[in-house]
């Protein structure tokens, strides 16, 4: 033992060369850490800019061809060879349009419905069911539309709604056509059904952020609910509600399986919208395993570019919205 | 002046009863969808779903590659897309926090959070199907694993910014280099926060079946290769579901099922996770 101690003490300088080595080691492997992580970081921005360049790579012989035309031509022939994206874009518009429509009124009331209303031991339960629902494969609503919703409004919904607004000017061109079941307004509907949960959830924890001190002292002047919900709740949680609702469109703008399923693939506008349409995303899945031929390809590449700008236009301003009200929270 | 205070009254009551309408329409049809899946799922779900291989139009059979399949992608997607997704949140949060390209960087990654899952099966056909001149499971793998990056960033990041900065403070005093710090103590400190985002983006893409469907495309057979075609659940679910065989859409009913239960138990799971963590 005591020689062990004498044999350490006798090695100072290797002692210090040791710890020198561990000190540069340490420096060492603390910057290739950092620039590790900084990597990664920048990984995250290139992919981005590798999925605007690849879709605009693939999508140049099309735009070649067509020209802008592209985007107003109504041709989608595989056989000539003449593709043109105005039904898809159509489509894609009016699904989620209608998909908004439905899901916000109630989306909006089943947030009121659990940030006031609700009793309290019931809003976890609920709050958290949303929560899971809105996190449910979006195929298992496309198969669900399929089986039962569309043959359903087919049978029961629809003759009723073709015969009610038949003598009715505008509205009979809206609703004509046989009952198909699938169409534009079943696309719709399920949507809607989809990005409920998520608009539900996201105006719940916009709610949540408006001071209680605000709505007492709204309570304490006389204020019935629905008052201090329409003048003080609303003004003070509006950006935010308005960037949750443009997260949900650009949620439904880019569904592919949800809409696939029940959309009729026809490309064609007609003014019906219970007829069969085509949105940009059930294009693309429907046809990109079968398409052959540089052109009907780079056609179908070409609609993913335009489906990758109207989101991210419609996400940014989304995120743009969502961060003030992030930062008013904060405050 | 009491006319005009029951006005006001009614208009309150009917505004709130139209909330608690709507909320009762939104959760019966949501009530109906799961409903649904839960009666036809389970009379098509026996045994031979997860012994047998999907069978031939008009005759039975079972999920069995088609749940390997998804499990193998599934696995491979994670281990490409979670430690870049990770190592780009620690950054974030730690080393570059106020800087110029976080702000950059979380904005892109929120984006690319909600952007459409079929444009990244598109981007991943243009840089690898193309570039191997034939569909692949390896192709699928980084479509999941490009769609488990912005999941895994944004956890990362927010957990990361919970931990009390006097925790690395402190490790910084004994001493610590930064590298060390933020791997043995900051990582410690939200390592149930980093597990549950691992296990929401598992939920995420385990349902994904846009992007899959040109890039691993689909597979009758038993096949573990990686190079070659392969089954998934969601794309088998889809060309199941499309075709008029009963059998093929009593497969695909009970193969929506097991998703359903896989994803509800997932995310279950990471709630529970999640909320250990906030009570401690």
């Amino acid at each position: 033992m005591a020689e062990a101690a004498l044999s350490s003490v006798a090695k100072p300088a290797a002692q210090g060369d040791s710890r020198e080595k561990v000190l540069r080691r340490f420096e060492l492997g603390d910057q290739a850490f950092h620039v590790l992580t900084k990597t990664c970081a920048i990984a995250v921005l290139l992919l981005l800019g590798g999925v605007i360049f690849s879709l605009i790579h693939g999508s140049i012989p099309a735009l070649q061809k067509f020209g802008f035309g592209f985007l107003t031509s109504q041709a989608w022939n595989p056989v000539t060879e003449n593709f043109g994206a105005a039904p898809a874009i159509y489509g894609t518009l009016v699904t989620s349009i209608i998909a908004l429509a439905i899901a916000v009124p109630l989306g909006l009331g089943i947030a009121v419905f659990l940030t006031e209303l609700c009793p309290y031991t019931l809003r976890r339960p609920i709050g958290i069911a949303v929560e899971l629902l809105a996190g449910i494969p979006s195929i298992i609503y496309g198969i669900w539309g399929m089986f039962i919703l569309a043959p359903f409004l087919q049978e029961h919904v629809q003759p009723a709604i073709i015969a009610t607004f038949a003598n009715v000017p505008l509205l009979n061109q809206l609703f004509s056509g046989p009952p198909y079941g699938i169409g534009i307004a079943t696309a719709g509907l399920i949507l809607s059904i989809m990005i409920l949960p998520l608009i539900s959830s996201i105006s719940r924890d916009v709610f949540e952020t408006v001071p209680t001190v605000l709505k007492e002292s709204a309570f304490g002047i006389g204020c019935t609910r629905w008052e201090v919900i329409r003048n003080i709740v609303a003004p003070y949680t509006g950006v935010g509600l308005v960037g949750g609702i443009m997260l949900a469109l650009g949620r439904a703008l880019g569904e592919t399986m949800a809409v696939t399923f029940v959309i009729g693939n026809a490309h064609k506008i007609a003014p019906s919208i219970l007829g069969p349409g085509t949105t940009i995303s059930a294009t693309i899945a429907n046809e990109f395993t079968e398409a052959d031929g540089a052109i009907y390809t780079s056609s179908l590449i070409t609609l993913g570019l335009l489906l990758f700008i109207i989101t991210f236009i419609v996400l940014s301003i989304s995120r743009l919205l969502l961060m003030r009200i992030e930062s008013q929270g904060a405050r | 002046m009491s006319a005009l205070q029951a006005a006001r009254k009614t208009r309150s009551a009917v505004a709130m009863g139209l909330c608690v309408a709507s909320a009762g329409v939104g959760l019966i049809a949501l009530a109906f969808i799961l409903a649904a899946l839960f009666w036809n799922g389970f009379s098509g779900l026996n045994l031979k779903v997860f012994t047998e291989m999907t069978p031939p139009p008009g005759s039975s059979g079972g999920l069995l590659n088609a749940i390997v399949g998804s499990l193998i992608m599934t696995f491979f997607g994670v281990l490409i897309g979670a430690p870049l997704g990770m190592f780009a949140g620690t950054y974030m949060a730690e080393y570059g926090r106020n800087s110029k390209l976080t702000t950059v960087v979380r904005f892109i990654n929120d984006i690319l959070l909600s952007a459409p899952s079929i444009v990244i099966g598109l981007f991943v056909y243009e840089i690898t199907v193309v570039q191997m001149g034939h569909f692949s499971a390896i192709a699928g793998s980084i479509a999941l694993a490009l769609l488990v990056v912005p999941v895994v960033v944004r956890t990362t990041e927010d957990m990361l910014n919970l931990v009390p900065g006097s925790l690395r403070e402190a490790a910084t005093a004994l001493g610590m280099p930064r590298s060390l710090v933020i791997r043995h103590v900051a990582y410690k400190a939200a390592r149930a926060g980093l597990i549950t985002g691992l296990l929401l983006a598992v939920a995420r893409v385990s349902g994904e079946t846009a992007p899959l469907l040109f890039t691993a495309l689909n597979n009758q057979f038993w096949s573990t290769k990686l190079d070659a075609p392969m089954a998934s659940l969601p794309v088998v679910i889809f060309q199941f579901a499309l075709s008029p065989y009963k059998e093929w859409q009593a497969l695909a009913w009970a193969g929506a099922l097991i998703i359903t239960l896989a994803v509800l138990t997932l995310s279950i799971t990471a709630r529970v996770l999640g909320a250990q963590r906030t009570s401690k």
